[in-house]
């Protein structure tokens, strides 16, 4: 009670300081030898006041105060602790606060972090931020208010819902928000460079430290979701194409391009116009994808209310920002003179923009595949989905010369460059065609286009892995990334090629077999559980070499909300993954049983952690070539 | 004539473009091949012509339609007007249960015979998708 009131009015507070940043940044904007420190302070206040109104939230949860109604909603005394700190974020008002967290907390450490800039850049970058963290505030108070007071206080609330009380989820939004959030930074930066005119080299140098720290937090944050979405969905996949996973695919993929092209606007200063386009797109796309997940369009778990005015809102923001920033762009922008002089064919620079071109090409397949169905829907009110074979088809053909270009690139010098060792280049590539060849023949999955696929992921494999040894670590954090990334491709290709499943009914004591595997259901028991009855079947799952193994997968009847989840048992080991999850069906002695070998699902994740630990640590470089 | 800049801008945008006239060509011609149309059993009852192409069939579980064999799953998908049957031998998700909402992925046999390959997950027990909510509307 008292909690929401602090909370409520902190945030109004906020509120209040945005709007005198605002007044005196503009007042500091005409006479500007040096940052004033009223702005400084006022951020931090504000910073303050969003942690307090946040931390509050986060005591009215775990005091289960549920006179408060996101509370209400959202959590149940018989939660588990760190459950109901995590119910926090795991809801539409609380995940906008958390939003508007780390919004503040950003624009703060750019003021204190920055600086070697002009002040007028600062104050301008500021301005443009608090423009975002306004708007958020207004959309927080008005249409989803997380201090919302609900009279007479309720017994008991209902509860979180159970697939979301997990360790992986619980940890998803805020390092997602981080990438998320950080990109605002890039957007409100580059229009603030663009304004005063001084997207420059110097200015390429400062901004892509931000660049860097958003891509890895996106990157971990899109890893945590695809790994609860592996064990936790009950489907044995890792990534299915779902509308609310693309989102957060395509910021991913703008912020990537941009932090490859900023590379090359540091060193030759030129693709202005496209660093800058990028970077409003990337925030763009960020804030479209809160838009689409928010505003129950998309049908998912994100969903949490279907509640027009919210989506209203927050499409009248998205548009007001885009028209902000057009008009920026387009009014101050002036195309610096030297672009394109010594420009040559073999280049650094040159298959830096063949990769930003597949990307971009990557980034519409996406994006037209998600908002199509939605485009459709409105105009014509015809229902349709857009599957995975959709984007198979599109993206895989073009991985090829994506990873090609990826495997040579790195080899060009700027300017102009002759290819060096052409005759290892070559002999690695032979060498990567044979191991693949041979490897699809052994395994009887003789397919054109794998063969090459694998071959150039090879390839860029074993380029990378050489290069370990080779090159005197002036380009290690490159090296890690890319070496991440072929062998992420190569994981996903062998574990697609090489998966198997079983999908049958069977009773308790029943056995299934076919020419490979043994499934055998030998026996359930019940347990009961704090927030949950769970039922456990024990399996004894035996293969064509005669070993045994038990798996016991898991039902679990959770009594607030009454909901039922699988929770799939894993085994795991260097090779291959060993999923199973059962179902049930209401009134049937039948379990559902889904038995899956997965090879090198443990690569999947590894090599995604090697891609972000090759940003961490280019990151904390110096110097980079 | 033109200097070497001019050219290479020229060629520039010229690369752009077919890119994007391949890339537009390319995505229009896969959403046609690959997309998924979704139908209640009253529009399926209503169809002039069957097609041998992927769709979802969307409505509620009839009440005790279900019917389970070692291989296989049986029920009945009602949108309270019309039926259709449902065969499905797969996964089931957690929350498929007689007299909720379901959307099935797969191929029509005929008008009251569905042939799934995949039915669709929900989330949430109170959540309804759209379509379902729709298909029960009308």
């Amino acid at each position: 009670m008292l909690l929401s009131v602090i909370g409520h009015y902190s945030l109004v507070a906020g509120l209040c300081v945005g709007l005198i940043i605002i007044f005196f940044s503009i007042k500091n904007f005409q006479i500007s030898e040096h940052l004033d420190a009223k702005i400084l302070s006022f951020t931090f206040l504000q910073f303050i006041l969003v942690s307090l109104s946040f931390l509050c939230l986060v005591f009215s949860f775990v005091f289960s105060d549920f006179s408060n109604e996101t509370v209400f909603n959202n959590s149940h005394t018989t939660k588990p602790l760190f459950y109901k700190i995590s119910g926090t974020w795991g809801n539409h008002e609380g995940s906008l606060l958390l939003w508007l967290l780390v919004l503040t907390l950003f624009i703060f450490l750019f003021l204190v972090k920055t600086k070697k800039q002009p002040v007028k850049y600062k104050i301008l970058t500021l301005l443009f931020q608090q423009i975002i963290i306004i708007g958020f505030f207004i959309f927080l108070i008005q249409t989803s208010n997380p201090f919302n007071y609900i009279y007479p206080t309720p017994e008991e609330g209902l509860g979180l819902n159970p697939i979301l009380q997990d360790p992986a989820l619980a940890i998803h939004p805020p390092i997602l928000y981080l990438g998320y959030v950080g990109s605002s930074i890039i957007f409100s930066s580059a229009l603030a460079a663009t304004c005063l005119n001084i997207v420059s080299k110097k200015w390429a140098s400062h901004i892509k430290k931000w660049v860097l720290i958003s891509w890895i937090f996106l990157t971990l944050g899109i890893l945590l979701g695809s790994i609860w979405a592996y064990y936790e969905l009950g489907w044995g996949g890792f990534w299915f194409w779902d509308p609310v996973e693309n989102v957060s695919l395509m910021p991913w993929l703008a912020l990537t391009t941009l932090l490859h092209c900023i590379l090359v606007l540091e060193k030759k200063q030129i693709l202005t116009s496209w660093v800058i386009i990028l970077s409003i797109s990337t925030f763009t796309l960020s804030m479209c994808g809160t838009f689409l997940v928010r505003s129950g369009i998309l049908n998912s778990v994100h969903t949490f209310a279907n509640d027009p005015g919210r989506g209203l809102f927050i499409l009248v923001f998205l548009f007001s920002l885009i028209l902000i920033s057009l008009f920026v762009f387009f009014f101050f922008h002036k195309s610096t003179q030297n672009e394109l002089n010594n420009f040559s064919w073999l280049s650094k620079e040159t298959s830096i923009i063949i990769n930003n071109w597949f990307m971009m090409y990557f980034l519409s397949v996406v994006l037209i595949g998600t908002v199509y169905p939605i485009f459709l829907d409105v105009l014509s009110s015809q229902k349709i989905s857009v599957g995975p074979p959709f984007y198979h088809k599109l993206i895989i053909p073009f991985l090829i010369p994506f990873l090609l270009a990826m495997a040579i690139g790195p080899k060009l010098k700027w300017v102009k460059s002759n290819l060096e060792d052409k005759f290892s280049l070559i002999l690695l590539l032979i060498i990567s065609v044979l191991i693949s060849f041979f490897i699809l023949k052994i395994f009887e999955a003789n397919f054109l286009i794998n063969t090459i696929l694998i071959s150039s992921a090879a390839y860029l494999f074993f380029i990378t892995f050489r290069d370990f040894f080779i090159k005197k670590f002036n380009n290690i954090s490159q090296n890690i990334a890319h070496f991440g990334f072929s062998l992420l491709i190569l994981s996903i290709l062998f574990n697609s090629l090489f998966s198997s499943e079983i999908i049958t009914n069977l009773k308790v004591g029943e056995t299934f077999e076919d020419l490979n595997t043994k499934i055998i259901l030998k026996s359930i028991e019940q347990k009961e559980e704090k927030n949950f009855k769970s039922i456990i079947a024990n399996f004894n799952i035996e293969n064509s070499k005669g070993i045994i193994e038990n798996l016991s997968p898991e039902l679990r009847i959770y009594n607030q909300p009454n909901i039922v989840t699988s929770e799939a048992d894993i085994k795991t080991t260097m090779m291959s993954d060993k999923f199973i999850v059962i179902n049930v069906v209401q009134n049937q002695d039948y379990f559902n049983v889904r038995y899956q070998v997965k090879p090198f699902m443990l690569w999947i994740w590894l090599s995604v952690l090697l891609i972000s630990f090759g940003g961490l640590l280019s990151l904390f470089k110096k110097n980079y070539e | 004539m033109y200097g070497r800049k001019v050219k290479l801008r020229f060629l520039f945008i010229f690369l752009i473009l077919i890119t994007l006239i391949l890339t537009v060509f390319l995505i229009l011609k896969s959403l046609e091949e690959n997309v998924v149309y979704f139908q209640s059993p009253s529009e399926i009852k209503v169809l002039s012509e069957l097609e041998n192409k992927k769709i979802r069939v969307g409505g509620m579980v009839k009440k005790s339609s279900i019917l389970i064999k070692a291989d296989e799953v049986k029920f009945i998908i009602t949108d309270f007007k019309n039926e259709i049957n449902v065969s499905y031998s797969g996964a089931i998700p957690n929350l498929f249960e007689e007299g909720k909402g379901v959307v099935a992925e797969g191929f029509l046999k005929d008008r009251n015979f569905f042939s799934a390959t995949k039915i669709l997950a929900k989330h949430d027990e109170n959540y309804m998708p759209p379509e379902v909510k729709e298909a029960l509307g009308n």
